[in-house]
Parts: C-alpha cells; structure tokens; sequence
C-alpha cells in the first residue's frame, strides 16, 4: 500500500471530473485524505495497555452495561498518524496570518504553555484544600489586580468560562444591582453593529433587547441612545472599541446619561487588546466588561475555544459579583464561597461555574501579562492599531473603506464588496485569499455594513508579512472588481472545494453512521 | 519584547503611509481626560523568559500536587492517567492555534475531529446526536434545563437530590432571573428516600426532571422508572453524568429514556486543571436537535462531491438569531474536546471497559477496607469508583488534617453542603486507576488515627 497506509480510498464522485482524483490513494503528495475513526479503528483495537483489574465484587447497582458503546480504538500509531494527517488540514496562526476582525488571532507564546502544564497548576484539584493551593490562588489574585490596575476598575470575578458567558455575568450583576435598590427595569439597549452575543445574552438574563442604530461615521447614535433612555431601561451594553474598528468618541457621554437615566453601562471588551495600556475603561464611566483572556493576552484559541472571560467591575457593582472570590487576607488566600461571602460579598448573584474559572488560561494570561509588563502592554496595542491603520491606508484605493474618512482605525480595518462586478461578493474575494496562502478575514461582520471584510493583523505581524498580505489583497480585490468570474470557483488550492453549507443544513448528518445503518436510515 | 516584531524603521515608514507622525495621534478619537501619558502606575516593566518562569514555578511549588501524594478527590473532577499522545496532539500548532472553523476549506482537521467528537460523545451517552461541546459540565446542565423549557414550554425543574450542589447552584443563579422554579432538596444519606422524594415531585407542571448518574454520593439510580413517570407527565428527563469513564462499566442513560444528557468530559483526556478548562458535553434524542445550543458540525460535499465538515444549523445561534437565539454560547471548549476525543481513539471499546473495570475494582476494595476503620461507615449501596462514608467527626477537620499529613483524602460533604448539618460527617472518596494499594492503606492507617 502506498502513502495512504490506512488503505482508505476516496469514493470517485459519480460523474465527476476525473482529473480531480488524479492518484489511486486519493493522495496528493503530501496532501493526504484521511478516513474517520470509525473507518479506520478496529472493534478490538486499543492504543492504551492497563494493569490487571484486581479483582473484586461488583457493586453497580445491577445496572451492567450490556450493549457495546460503538467506540473504534486505534493504536498509538495509529492515532497519533490519523491526528497529525488532520491537523496538516487546518490553517493556524502557527501558519501564518489570521487576520479575523474581531476575532483578534496572535501569536501564541510556548513559554505560556509550558507554565500551564507544570503540576503545581495543571495536576491539582479544585476542592482541594485551601492551604494546599495557595500558590494557584495567589496566581488567580495576581492576574486578577493587574486586570483590575489594567482596565482601573474596582474589582474582578475571574469564574466566567468565556466572553458571552462574561456577558452573562456583567449583566446577572446589574440586574442584581438594579433589583437591590428596587428598581426592576426591563429593558438593555444593544447598538446595531454590537455583536451577536450581546443580544442574546440580555435576552438569557431576562431582559427584553432594543436596537440602538449606528450613524453614518460608523459610530453609535448618541441622541438615539439618549432619547430613548428612561426609568424602563436597565442599561446599555456598547463595545468599545466598536465592531467597525473606531473608538466611540462620545462614550465618557454616554456613560454619564446612562447613569442619569439610572441605568449602567456594560462594555463588552473584546476588542480591550486595541487600548490595553493606554486607556482604562474605569475612566471611561463603565460599570462592567468582560476581557476575553486569548484576544488580549494570547492564550491560544484551540480551534473554537475554550475560552476564559474575567469580568471586571465598577465599585458600585462589586457587591453583586459572582462567587466564588479569590480574597488576600495578609499572607494567606482564602477562597470566598456561600458561607464565607460575609458582608462584603453578600450581595452576590450566585455561582456561574461549578468551579475556579479557567485556570488554564489564567496561567497562560499572566505569562504573557508579565513578559510584556507595562511598557510592553502600551507597545502592543500601539503596534496593533499601527498595522491595522497601515492595511486599511494601503487598499483604501482598492477596496472599499466604509468608514476611511472618520479618522484613524482602531487594532482593526473595515471593507466592503461596493465596487465588485459581476456578481462577485465579499465570500468570493475571500475564498480567492485561501488560495492566496491565507486565511480570510471576518466576512459580513458587522451587520451594519454589506457585504463587510474586517481586517485584524494584531501586534504579533511584521511588516513584511502585511506587505504580502496586502499584495495579495490587492490583487484579489482587483480581479473582483474585474468581474474575474474565476474566482467563483476559489479555493482550488485547499485541502476542499466550496463545500456545500446549504445541503449539511438541509440534512443535518451530524454523526457517523455505519455504511448498512445509514442506508436503513434513508 | 520578543513576540514584538516590528522595528523602530518599520513603524516610522508605516507611520508615512498612515499619514501620522506618532502612534499616539492614532488614538486621536479617545477623549484627553480618558487617555494615559505614560505607563499605568504599579505594574513592572517587561520580563524575561527566564524570569518569568521563575515567577509562576515558585507560585506552582506551593501547591500540594495530586500526582505527588495518595489522592482520593473527586466530586465532579477525576483525576485519570492521560496517555502522552493526547498532550502531544492537542500541542500541534495547527490544532492549538486554529479559530473556530469559520472557512471550512481550510479547518478540515479541526471539524473532522468535531465530527468525530460529536459520534464519540451520542454513542457514549446512548443518545441520537451531540454538539461540539460546551464551557463545562455544570453549564451544559443549565443550557439542558433552558432547552427543556423551550420544547416542553413548562418552566419548573425538578432537580435529584444527587445533582452535584454546585451544579445546582449555577441552576439557581440562573433561575432566579429567568424565572424558572426549581424543586430540590439536599440528599439524605439513604439512597431509596432520595429516589422516592423525585418521583413524588412530577408532576402536569414539569418541564424536566434533572438526574445525575451516578450521583454526588456516587449511588447508581436506575433512571427507567424515572423516565417513564416524566414522560407520562409530558416531561424530559435529562440526565447529567460527571464521571464519564463510568460508561464504560453501567447503562447508558439513553438506553434507559433520557431526552437530553450532559455531562463533564474532563476525566477522558482533559486533566484536573484546578476547575479548568473543562468540556461541557451535551447530546440528546434527535427529534430536539434545532432546540440545541451551542455549535454543531454537519457532513456534507465539496464542489467536486468529495466528502467534507462544516459548522450547521447556523440559524440556531446567536450571530444570526441574535436575541431570540437558542443560547449566548459562541464558543465551544475545542481543544479539550479534541483531547477528550484524542483519548477516546487511543481508549477505544475495550480500553474504556477495561479502565472502568479497574477503577470500580479498585473503588470496591477501598471501599472495604476503609469501612473496617472504626468510626467510618459506608453510605453506597451502589457505585462506581466514588463513595460516601459516614464518619464519627465532622469531615472539614479529618480532611484538613490528613491534608496536613501529607494526604488528599477526599471532598467533605460540609464544603459542599456547608448549611446542612445532617451531611457534616460525609466524606466523598473517589479512587481511580491511579490510586494504588498503599495509597489506600495509608488513608486508612491515618484515618483510623484521626478518628480514634
């Protein structure tokens, strides 16, 4: 058997074009198919040899397993051969550019792995005894000030698992706040370009949602938001940065006729990496914001997550933050639960998480915190925003720049498909980029603009990267707005085709099914 | 200011190009009075790698390590050998450092592997069909407890007495501004009148009855009876599971009538971790899949029919549905479901029954010879590799002293239920594969000391 040891062949596409599956294995050189587990694993195989069970009585209730799971298992080499093959499938940062709006991909530091996997953080339980985890606690309270000194809040809740769930918190907390003094209001005001978690998350906290519209610069339409406030509305949630990349020049104003109207302000924060450093929110009237810890501080983003989102907290919401709190009582941490909430945090909303938080990432995050410090920090986001500014000044005469002429950009540069022909979109252009070596930027995001391209290249990018990347944005864009009808066809060059999205909805196949079962199913 | 690449020269060219003269005037639009001139007051300078890892390995020493001493902890985290190919694979830059797989031509590795994951999980779990995960066990028994009141449009959830009392919490949290009302109470240290209590509580109004197996104590209830009272009632029954690796030895709840089941993925693949990351898992009857939450990876074709993943049933999920959306999740926790995933293949059918099997052996041995200690008494009629015993002291202090001997012995009943006295004297012990015989003995000996 050739390159393909697993002796798994591509079924031919009946009618297709031949030239497509030009080799028997199905292979291209060193562009490999690879079959799923339950293709290739064997009902009897296993990549992992135990000791003998000691024997002993059973005492499972009587409720034996009796049928087989269905679980193929592969053998070491087998298994890490089938991961590895996967793995050459993906893009990466590893890789190259990832240069997602909004999504904020940089470089992930080794070093950070490395501290996260030392026993003393990696192999110790979370009900473990207080004082046999000191050294964690002390690092929880430790990323936990420089988040709080960072952003010149008052204090932080380090539980929530991600930046909605982060949004959840902030929110739970107001809504507490709110209740505390008797005032049930029902209503969040959410911006137009927010992103989609805001909304959703309101309306998860209880809260009915309203539409802030955006004005024509790209920025929030202050005197919609201030007509519309009044004794009905909890708060407002605004990101900050915004999602078209501009700094909203009028926040100290309407955080104060928030607080006029009663209500407070959340910020949702992921795009914090842009200011980090160089502005603090605190002063900026905010009562609440999540930091997404892999934006700004480079934990890596696994392919979908997990993700970590502290919260951080003016002193007025602070009373209602969530449990469980890390808390410095002279020398010694002490873990602050229900019965230990006391007076200070007897207001609290409860727990969001059955445990510490992500403790993973907190290692990861003060890892990187400390090797930059507090001149590196400034420089980060100076460098993000300078490369953001360089791409969108360098195709604004190729591309469509919405909002070119409101100034400086943020860490990130908004485009639109305006100028293509020929029926050629922004999914077009970008699938053309793959082809290019890269991975696109975030498409139709925000909602505000059609056919929107968000371009983030973070701080971790030198300047011969952006030029090639810009190289080949310009050329794409070109042959869009050249009607290039060729480009419908992009990505030819990626381990697939366009895949069809429409049909994986239509009938969802969401798991494996055997050959015979699958059949017995239609 | 290594992971800084740009050069003084490159930022003064690019600056041409911008049409600025200083990075600073690109902060043009924050208001003066919100701007800082220089660094932020009380945080050190840059720091080398050396020295940083000098700061955070004097932070980790000061942790007692659960490798490093007999360790019996469990409660919803298990500690489990990890076969070094899971770490190695999931350190891969290609999986480590790829976003969620937004351009699907290019994120075929880490949907496949999702793909792989989601079959892995449903045929684990008994059930039709699973998502890509969720942030953690006790998240995903919230999210189950929404979409029960999405299908059944009730919104009261009776909860087992041997849900996990954290998880319950995150229920409450929530509940209390949703409006949903939970029926719960805390266990009794019986079994049967836990078990009763539950089914006396369906009723017309249930949205769902929330069980976990095997439960906090660690007992097994047979969910069949209560699945069948729930559904006669026009309820769900939705079963949590903490401790995965007991699958591979009892039914799954699927088999026995469960709508929905979540759980922790964390003992397959994933490590202790001090509470996390962990991975939510979350699987149900297919009838429910457009009531899911969280992300979903479909099989479908490329433009030249050969086969290929992509993210699904987008119009489930916030950045299309906004806040009519199934769930605020936007995220899945996708490196530790690929480790979870990774362990699973190397596992396969016969290493998952042979791990179970070891761990309860192992778990009934330790169960016996600590119940010869006087003074400890064993609760569990049925378990898997955790068990309650009731001691003659109050279990905080027994706890912390052995901790002090050098012994992590357990998970007292009072940390978990710290307002209810009838629970003080409860240690919950977990003993897996990688307990051994003198680990055990030594928590006897010691034990049989403090309780003397």
């Amino acid at each position: 058997m050739s390159i393909n040891q697993s002796g798994w062949r591509p079924e031919r596409p009946e009618g297709g074009d031949v030239a497509a599956i030009d080799t028997y294995t199905g292979n291209r050189a060193l562009m490999l198919e690879e079959p799923l587990i339950f293709e290739l694993g064997e009902e009897n195989g296993t990549g992992v040899d135990f000791d003998p069970a000691p024997k002993a009585a059973s005492r499972l209730g009587g409720l034996d397993r009796k049928r087989a799971i269905g679980l193929p298992g592969l053998s070491e080499p087998q298994a890490v051969r089938h991961y590895t093959r996967l793995s050459r499938q993906n893009y990466a940062i590893d890789l190259g550019l990832f240069p997602l709006g909004s999504c904020t991909m940089k470089h992930n530091p080794r070093l950070n792995e490395r501290m996260a996997r030392l026993p003393g953080f990696a192999d110790i339980h979370p009900l473990q005894p207080i004082d046999t985890v000191q050294g964690a606690y002390a690092l929880i309270h430790q990323l936990g000030e420089w988040l709080v000194k960072l952003t010149g809040m008052h204090s932080v809740a380090m539980s929530p698992k991600a930046g909605a769930h982060g949004e959840l918190c902030g929110l739970l907390a107001i809504r507490s706040a709110l209740e505390a003094r008797g005032d049930a209001r029902e209503v969040i005001l959410v911006p137009e370009s927010a992103h989609g978690t805001n909304p959703a998350t309101a309306a998860f906290a209880g809260y009915r949602v309203e539409n802030i519209p955006a004005t024509e610069r790209g920025r929030v339409d202050v005197a919609a938001l201030k007509a519309r406030l009044g004794p009905d509305v909890a708060g407002v949630m605004i990101t900050n940065p915004n999602t078209c990349g501009l700094f909203e020049p009028d926040m100290i104003e309407i955080s104060e006729a928030v607080h006029a109207a009663g209500g407070l302000v959340y910020c949702d924060g992921a795009n914090f990496n842009a200011i980090v450093g160089r502005v603090r929110p605190g002063d900026l009237g905010i009562d609440a914001m999540h930091i997404n810890l892999h934006k700004t501080f480079s934990t890596p983003h696994g392919g979908g997550g997990p993700g970590s989102g502290p919260v951080v907290f003016s002193e007025a919401l602070t009373p209602f933050a969530p449990l469980p709190f890390v808390e410095k009582q002279g020398d010694h941490y002490a873990l602050i639960e229900e019965e230990t909430a006391g007076e200070h945090h007897g207001r609290t909303f409860g727990r969001m998480a059955a445990f510490n938080g992500q403790m993973g990432m907190f290692t990861r995050a003060l890892s990187y915190i400390l090797s930059h410090g507090a001149d590196g920090l400034r420089q980060v986001s100076g460098d993000a925003v300078l490369n953001a500014n360089y791409i969108l000044r360098s195709l604004d005469d190729v591309l469509d720049a919405p909002f070119g002429a409101s100034g400086p950009c943020m860490h990130e540069a908004l485009f639109s498909d305006k100028d293509f022909e020929g029926g050629l979109s922004t999914l077009d252009l970008a699938k053309g980029l793959i082809d290019e070596g890269f991975h696109p930027m975030t498409m139709y995001f925000p909602l505000v603009v059609h056919g929107a391209m968000l371009v983030e290249p973070t701080e971790t990018e030198s300047k011969a990267t952006l030029d090639q990347f810009i190289g080949a944005l310009r050329h794409v864009a070109q042959r869009a707005k050249a009607g290039d009808q060729a480009l419908k066809a992009a990505p030819v060059h990626a381990p697939r085709r366009r895949l069809d999205e429409t049909l994986a909805a239509r009938k969802p196949v969401l798991v494996y099914k055997e050959p015979e079962q699958a059949q017995a199913a239609e | 200011m290594r992971y800084l690449p740009l050069a003084d020269a490159d930022r003064q060219e690019m600056l041409r190009t911008v049409g600025a003269s200083s990075v600073d005037d690109l902060f043009v639009d924050v208001p003066a009075a919100a701007r800082l001139p220089g660094k932020i007051e009380g945080l050190a300078d840059h720091a080398s790698e050396l020295s940083v890892e000098r700061q955070l390995t004097t932070l980790a020493r000061q942790n007692m390590v659960a490798g490093e001493v007999p360790f019996f902890l469990g409660a919803g985290a298990y500690r489990h050998h990890v076969p070094a190919s899971v770490d190695h694979i999931i350190q891969r830059g290609e999986f480590l450092t790829a976003y969620t797989p937004y351009q699907p031509e290019i994120a075929q590795g880490t949907l496949q592997v999702l793909f792989e994951f989601q079959t892995q999980v449903a045929r684990l779990y008994g059930c039709d069909v699973a998502n890509c995960s969720m942030y953690d066990g006790s998240t995903a028994c919230w999210e189950a407890i929404v979409m029960a009141r999405r299908i059944t449009r009730r919104g009261k959830a009776v909860l087992s007495a041997g849900l996990h009392p954290h998880y319950v919490s995150v229920a409450e949290t929530m509940a209390r501004f949703t409006g949903d009302v939970l029926d719960l109470a805390p266990p009794a240290l019986v079994a049967e009148t836990d078990a009763e209590r539950l089914l006396a509580q369906i009723d017309g109004e249930t949205s769902c009855v929330v069980v976990q197996y095997p439960d906090i104590l660690g007992r097994i209830t047979d969910l069949t009876p209560i699945a069948e009272k729930a559904h006669a009632h026009g309820a769900l029954l939705i079963a949590v599971v903490t401790e995965p690796v007991a699958l591979g030895a009892i039914r799954s709840p699927g088999e026995m009538g469960a709508d929905i089941v979540v759980g922790e993925g964390q003992s397959i693949g994933v490590g202790l971790n001090f509470g996390g990351p962990y991975v939510g898992l979350f699987a149900c009857q297919e009838k429910f899949v457009r009531q899911m939450p969280g992300r979903l990876c479909g099989e479908t074709v490329d433009a030249e029919g050969k086969r290929g993943f992509v993210l699904t049933l987008s119009t489930r999920e916030q950045h299309i549905r906004r806040e009519k959306a199934t769930s605020n999740i936007c995220t899945n926790s996708g490196l530790c479901a690929l480790a979870f995933s990774v362990h699973m293949t190397l596992l396969g059918e016969n290493g998952l029954r042979q791990l179970a099997e070891i761990n309860h052996a192992k778990a009934v041995r330790a169960s016996e010879r600590l119940a010869k200690v006087p003074g400890v008494e064993l609760v569990n009629e049925s378990f898997f590799n955790e068990f309650t015993l009731k001691l003659t002291k109050e279990a905080r202090p027994v706890i912390r002293t052995l901790a002090e001997r050098g012994i992590l012995g357990g998970v007292s009943l009072g940390r978990l239920y710290p307002g209810v006295d009838a629970l003080q004297n409860g240690l919950v012990v977990a003993v897996t594969e990688t307990v051994t015989d003198e680990d055990i003995e030594a928590l006897a000996d010691a034990l049989q000391e403090i309780l003397a």
